[in-house]
């Protein structure tokens, strides 16, 4: 199995989804020529011409617009959000109008896009290079919504998404592009939207997290196993529709459960399964469920005391552990 | 006398029927307009928004694509428009009462937000201008297939300040894609008149900043109308990119059948707004060239009424939708 960078599975389960459905095409800022400003398309408009890597001018709603009416035509596309701190010019494309053509046509008109879009802090991007978006977007019933950790989680979901006849919102932590290499399966390997994946099995707190965080919870797990708490960490992957009955069982294998993100708490992707947990399993836990997420203020801060302050890290995910464990 | 008339319909190559059945469009768009009111205001139906006075530039319009070939993203006003490109009165009256069967959503959305899969028409939404995006998007997937066809969506000129008119111009201007952008100019964006709208003369005037031609044509003229979109649709087809066509209009009736314009807009000018009735002005010219008599019209308003009464008749009967179906088509169903 090759072993590759996150941002390099991007780009590949890309190339090959392209080679084999050529209503595929891509659409975006600077995603041509320059490959993307993290150059998660580099070298694709080599193969495939820019009638099909096409660099768009500098206009989020028309990226998602025009990606609309083209998947409504027949194509697939894949738009890039340069940063997801940019997708709000597109957001009324997206709720109103992405997300509502299937119910609201009763199923005559449908829209088959991915939007891609970076996300997520730790970059020294400040407050609009850094935003996590996704709870703004589980709101809305017509979209689904992934964020992976791995680049295998990458290369399946983007493959399930960019085959998935609704829109799909593919939010990648920018923190990871680089940052985390893994194993992807060859061939045609797909992992259904609406998964989770148990990260890691433990016995005494299950942890729920997903994106950068989620790395952080596996080695805030290491770091509490020393000290014989046993963590189980489950990566969401799938914001909208979340996995259940995975949710459900890894919430009662433990009784106690933390919820990790990087996003703020208030209204956020935790307050859901915590919802969900305590509406389905209430009587399974051990322990209040806690939270740990960003703080509430409106973005992340650029200085680097400041940033350190807003972003979660192994040692605060293993001393909410640890709070937890001890209860 | 008739012989002294220009016969400008044969001119533009249309035959006497197919003027003939451009005017029955007109025509028919306004008695299902009136007859939308009537149900409105008898409490039958909970919402009207009007077409009337802009039956010209739509029937016009459409009438320069082909049905079943071309593409339209409408917006809420195009009831000309989606009669000409193949949803029937039947349907109409359907959506009004929001009945299964309709079309356009199934009795899920507001009347007038018009759709329809078999036409190529496509589902619109009420935020403003949101379409010209979709139809760009279509008039782009098309051109990667290399399929001849022309999309065109509609919007007023209020609706023209929006970002989304902008970008999609822009878009499709520097992909010179097969679409027309057709701005139907009733010179009020709900209450708010031109002046407050616009600081240039013309929405047309804005086209040469995206790199395509700007067109200014008499909205109450029809056969003005065709002319302009048949130009439109020729170069599109050609592959020459598209055209934003700025039709000038009247506004016959308050902006929707929740608004009262008495707050806003003076009787004089509605009376003066009445001088360029299309369908006056059409059958004016039906009389001068000899395809219209007092007789003829008459039989062609009873056939109108018949077809009337008679889709009203089957909308008000159907059943609504069950309610057990509400849940459907959030995603796609396995």
């Amino acid at each position: 199995m090759p072993v590759m960078q996150y941002i390099e599975a991007v780009r590949e389960t890309l190339r090959s989804e392209m080679r084999r459905d050529p209503n595929v095409f891509i659409m975006g800022e600077d995603v041509g020529k320059r490959g993307g400003v993290f150059r998660a398309t580099q070298g694709l408009i080599d193969e495939f011409g820019e009638e099909r890597v096409i660099d768009t001018p500098l206009t989020e709603s028309a990226i998602v617009g025009v990606g609309i009416g083209a998947a409504l035509y027949g194509m697939r596309p894949v738009c890039e959000i340069q940063f997801a701190d940019f997708i709000w010019p597109a957001m009324n494309q997206i709720i109103s109008e992405a997300a509502r053509f299937r119910y609201r046509s009763y199923g005559t008109w449908f829209v088959p896009m991915v939007i891609r879009a970076p996300y997520g802090g730790g970059v020294h991007g400040g407050l609009y290079h850094s935003q996590s978006v996704e709870a703004h977007f589980a709101h809305s019933p017509g979209l689904k919504i992934v964020a992976p950790s791995t680049p295998g989680d990458v290369a399946g979901l983007l493959r399930a998404a960019i085959r998935d006849d609704d829109p799909v919102l593919f939010f990648e932590h920018k923190g990871l592009y680089r940052a985390v290499k893994g194993e992807v399966p060859e061939g045609d390997y797909v992992i259904p939207i609406g998964k989770a994946d148990v990260k890691r099995d433990g016995r005494d707190i299950t942890v729920f997290s997903y994106g950068k965080a989620l790395h952080f919870c596996l080695e805030a797990a290491q770091m509490v196993a020393a000290e014989g708490i046993d963590a189980m960490v489950v990566d969401l992957r799938s914001l909208r529709p979340l996995d259940e009955e995975t949710i459900l069982n890894a919430a009662a294998r433990t009784g106690k459960v933390l919820i990790v993100h990087e996003d703020n708490a208030f209204m956020g992707i935790g307050a859901e399964v915590a919802a969900l947990i305590a509406e389905k399993v209430l009587f399974e836990l051990d322990a209040p469920i806690l939270r740990l997420c960003g703080p509430e203020v409106p973005a992340m801060p650029y200085s680097p005391p400041l940033e350190k302050w807003y972003m979660l890290s192994p040692e605060k995910v293993a001393a909410k552990m640890r709070e937890l464990a001890a209860f | 006398m008739a012989t002294q008339t220009r016969n400008r319909h044969q001119e533009l190559g249309l035959s006497d029927e197919q003027m003939l059945e451009i005017y029955r469009y007109m025509l028919l768009t306004r008695r299902i307009d009136e007859r939308l009111w009537l149900l409105q205001r008898s409490g039958k139906i909970p919402f009207v928004i009007s077409a009337q006075g802009q039956e010209g530039a739509q029937v016009g319009a459409a009438y320069a694509l082909v049905r079943g070939k071309d593409w339209l993203a409408p917006y809420y006003r195009d009831l000309g428009k989606v009669l000409v490109m193949g949803m029937t009165p039947r349907e109409v009256f359907l959506a009004a009462f929001a009945k299964q069967g309709d079309p356009s959503s199934n009795g899920r959305q507001m009347a007038h937000h018009w759709g329809h899969r078999r036409w190529n028409i496509i589902s619109g939404s009420s935020p403003v201008a949101t379409q010209v995006l979709h139809a760009v998007g279509v008039a782009l997937a098309a051109k990667m297939k290399g399929h001849d066809i022309v999309v065109m969506t509609s919007l007023g000129e209020g609706s023209s300040n929006q970002g989304d008119f902008h970008e999609g111009l822009n878009f499709a201007g520097v992909h010179k894609l097969p679409c027309i952008i057709h701005v139907q100019n009733n010179e009020y964006a709900i209450s708010v008149p031109l002046k407050k709208q616009l600081a240039c003369e013309n929405v047309a005037d804005r086209a040469p900043g995206y790199g395509m031609p700007g067109v200014v044509v008499d909205g109450s003229d029809v056969l003005a109308v065709y002319a302009a979109f048949r130009e439109a649709v020729d170069r599109a087809r050609r592959g020459e990119g598209p055209t934003l066509i700025e039709s000038k209009c009247v506004r016959l009736t308050p902006h929707s059948s929740d608004d009262d314009d008495r707050t806003y807009r003076p009787r004089e000018e509605i009376e003066r707004a009445r001088q360029r009735d299309p369908i006056t002005r059409t059958r004016a010219y039906l009389y001068e060239v000899g395809l219209l008599d007092e007789e003829r019209e008459q039989a062609l308003e009873v056939e109108i009424r018949r077809e009337i009464d008679e889709a009203q008749e089957y909308a008000e009967a159907q059943p609504y939708e069950p309610v057990e179906t509400a849940m459907r088509h959030v995603y796609k169903e396995a």
